[in-house]
């Protein structure tokens, strides 16, 4: 290869791998932007999406799989804000139900009962998780008390420890990938001797429409300001009678929604299986700092740029060291701009993390 | 609490009462034939240490329902040493003081045999380890023995392959964990002796989700073949970013490839024509009939899996090959003697096991040679059999 074709392939290996930080980093933002916590269990977000794509993609055109990936990973973001987020002063119907459903899960998913015929194991799990539900929601009422960020931060990765462990037992330990959205693995465009893969361009794809759609939908519509209002003073939001419990479920589902979609679109790429999901979200954690928390345009942009870092640090020195060269360079950046590369400081005084 | 206290004097006592049933006769004609395990079933070479001490409780107790060897039963005292060196030096103490069993088979990792090694050779205890490290059996201690294949074997069989095909220039890619080093390692130790240079050589993050990086470096070294060395799912992604940035050349994997989950993960597209040197336990259907190992392959595979309803492993062969070994000796010596097994056990020929066709003799201890690896590719999404 000559050099100015070596450095594009260089430039285009950096997009593939910084399509991947980016699309997992915008996740982190939604959350974010309406409690002020890390999600850590963002990365098992993604890998729910895209296993559950994958099971139905079996049987279904791609499409449909993937929307079916989106709406499990959504509805479990909702049951986890539910049980693990939200504070309830009195006995919640609803809630009950959600712990219910996540202890049905776990005793599926365990197959406790899988030696009975499929419709009563499923009665028997039902029997197991109801009290469960009803008993787990009377004690949460007892004891819970309304948590802090820091506290809400460590549910978070127990919620993500969970869903990883019962996620082993539901797909093994095996690694399955989501099938290439256009030709197969080995289909390449060759631009003037640089080789890009078509699923890189969906990746990048995907990135711009989310970015894209995150803002339009945080600047124009009543949802999005309301959610805005919320992450700014909570207790001026709910004053003026916006109802702060239902967004902060609504962007839990919003952000599993968005993992969920990172997850089927770089399944094909990278590859899925139960235990990825933690360095999805170190990387996407990263990612979203780096580019300024809270800002999704920012965290896509800051992914990208890692990415082409990345690559060029492994055309200089060996790949061994890439690391350690791109946390210095990362160290260094936050040193100077703590609020992250586009991240305004006034902003970030206003916020506890 | 309580019931520990209550249950720990009853196994102990059981404990005792067959020591004291068994332990004087272990080396005389009569009596059970006492076997020590040192296999890591908990902690973090689980994966490795289950299947090898499950193996030999469904092989011990098959033969005893058989009748024993020579008409004698086989009594295994199992130690669990959660891959601790530590462990496994105290448990191979009692074994040889206490319990003065016949062999002790394992240690699983390489780590606790090493630690273990020297104790035994003091001792005149036999051990049949079921790690891979060379340096177990390299340089040769009399009472020390292993099952597992050299890493270096499977550098040997692909060097050997390119050879063939006239490659003198590739590039190597390895994983940063201990597996992928090693092989990284053998490869390098050995590319000269075949004529072969290594232009390039990249290692990555095991964790890593795409790897364009690294190829587009081995791609501008202009190699004529590329080996890949890990056992993650990098291993699936790392073939589909040589073809996409359009690389034709071959597609070297280490012995670690041998899961068709990774050929799935690939695609079957990308994952055509990978070659890779396995053991014949994962390939028993395409091996043909005439192969000595297929007979003893399918019955351990059909075995394990109906007993445990779990997938057979390599590791728990490497188990299977010691205690069948172990059995084939002392039915050669026609004695119990320690030594005598010994003697029997180091002039061993064409016995074939899951692991390979094993040859002892005084200068090896591991038996197999580069023909314990068969040479694989992938056909339309399955593992064949590769010819050139």
């Amino acid at each position: 290869m000559t050099g100015i074709v070596t450095i594009f392939q260089y430039i285009i290996s950096g997009l593939a791998q910084g399509s991947i930080y980016a699309v997992v980093a915008i996740g982190f933002n939604i959350i974010y932007n309406s409690t002020g916590i890390i999600n850590f269990a963002q990365g098992e977000f993604v890998v729910l999406g895209a296993m559950v794509s994958i099971t139905f993609s079996a049987i279904f055109p791609l499409w449909a799989a993937i929307a079916m990936g989106i709406a499990v990973a959504s509805l479990y973001g909702a049951l986890v804000e539910i049980v693990f987020v939200k504070y309830a002063r009195a006995f919640s119907p609803l809630r009950a139900i959600c712990l219910a459903s996540i202890v049905f899960i776990l005793v599926s998913a365990s197959g406790l009962f899988s030696f009975l015929h499929p419709v009563l194991s499923i009665l028997f799990g039902l029997a197991v998780a109801l009290p469960f539900g009803a008993g787990g929601e009377f004690l949460l009422l007892r004891f819970q008390k309304e948590q802090n960020v820091l506290q809400l931060i460590i549910i978070t990765i127990g919620v993500s420890i969970l869903t990883r462990e019962t996620m082993k037992h539901v797909w093994g330990k095996d690694v399955f990938a989501l099938r290439y959205f256009t030709g197969t693995a080995i289909t390449t465009i060759s631009v003037g001797g640089v080789y890009i893969s078509p699923q890189l361009l969906w990746v990048l794809g995907t990135v711009t429409l989310v970015v894209a759609g995150l803002y339009l939908f945080y600047k124009y519509t009543l949802v999005g300001k309301a959610m805005r209002a919320v992450s700014l003073d909570r207790k001026a939001a709910q004053l003026c009678g916006i109802n702060a419990r239902l967004l902060v479920t609504l962007s839990f589902i919003l952000s599993a929604a968005i993992g969920a979609l990172a997850g089927a679109v770089t399944s094909p790429q990278t590859s899925t299986d139960y235990k990825m999901g933690s360095s999805f979200a170190i990387n996407g954690f990263t990612v979203a700092i780096l580019g300024g928390l809270g800002n999704s345009f920012a965290a896509a942009l800051a992914g990208l740029l890692l990415g082409v870092l990345e690559s060029f640090t492994t055309a200089i020195v060996p790949s061994s060291y890439k690391e350690v060269v791109v946390i210095i360079i990362m160290l260094l950046i936050l040193f100077f701009k703590p609020s992250g590369l586009f991240g305004k400081r006034e902003e970030r005084t206003l916020k506890e993390f | 609490m309580k019931r520990n206290w209550l249950t720990r004097p009853a196994l102990g006592a059981a404990f005792l009462a067959a020591i004291f049933a068994a332990g004087a006769c272990s080396s005389s004609g009569t009596g059970t034939i006492k076997i020590g395990t040192l296999f890591a079933v908990t902690g973090g070479a689980s994966n490795l240490g289950a299947p090898e001490q499950k193996t030999i409780e469904m092989l011990v107790a098959e033969i005893n329902a058989q009748g024993g060897v020579d008409g004698r039963q086989i009594e295994v005292v199992y130690k669990d040493t959660q891959a601790k060196n530590e462990n496994a030096i105290s448990f191979a103490k009692q074994l040889i003081e206490e319990d003065k069993v016949l062999a002790i088979l394992g240690p699983t990792t390489s780590g606790e045999s090493m630690g273990v090694k020297d104790l035994c050779e003091q001792n005149k205890m036999l051990l049949i380890s079921c790690a891979a490290a060379e340096t177990i059996t390299t340089p040769v201690s009399p009472h020390i023995f292993k099952t597992p294949q050299n890493d270096a074997l499977a550098a040997m069989k692909i060097f050997e392959d390119m050879k063939g095909k006239g490659i003198t220039k590739i590039g190597v890619l390895n994983a940063n964990s201990g597996f992928g080093k090693g092989g990284k390692a053998q490869l390098e130790k050995y590319a000269p002796q075949y004529g072969i240079t290594i232009a390039a050589a990249e290692e990555y993050n095991k964790d890593a989700k795409d790897l364009s990086d690294v190829v587009t470096k081995i791609k501008s070294a202009g190699v004529q073949a590329v080996v890949n060395w890990s056992i993650e799912p990098a291993q699936a992604i790392v073939i589909k970013n040589i073809r996409q940035l359009g690389m034709k050349q071959p597609i070297y994997q280490s012995h670690g490839f041998g899961n068709i989950k990774y050929v799935e993960a690939a695609g079957k597209e990308a994952a055509e024509g990978v070659i890779f040197p396995c053991g014949r336990l994962l390939a028993i259907d395409i091996l043909p009939d005439s192969n000595p190992q297929k007979a003893v392959l399918r019955k351990y595979k059909s075995d394990y899996e109906s007993k445990y309803n779990e997938e057979v492993s390599t590791f728990g062969g490497h188990a299977y090959d010691a205690l069948m070994l172990l059995i084939q000796s002392i039915k050669n010596a026609g004695s119990t003697d320690p030594e005598k097994v010994r003697d029997a056990l180091e002039q061993i020929k064409n016995f074939p096991g899951t692991g390979g066709i094993f040859n002892f003799s005084p200068t090896d201890h591991n038996g197999l040679t580069i023909d314990a690896f068969e040479m694989f590719t992938v056909h339309d999404g399955k593992f064949a059999l590769y010819t050139k």
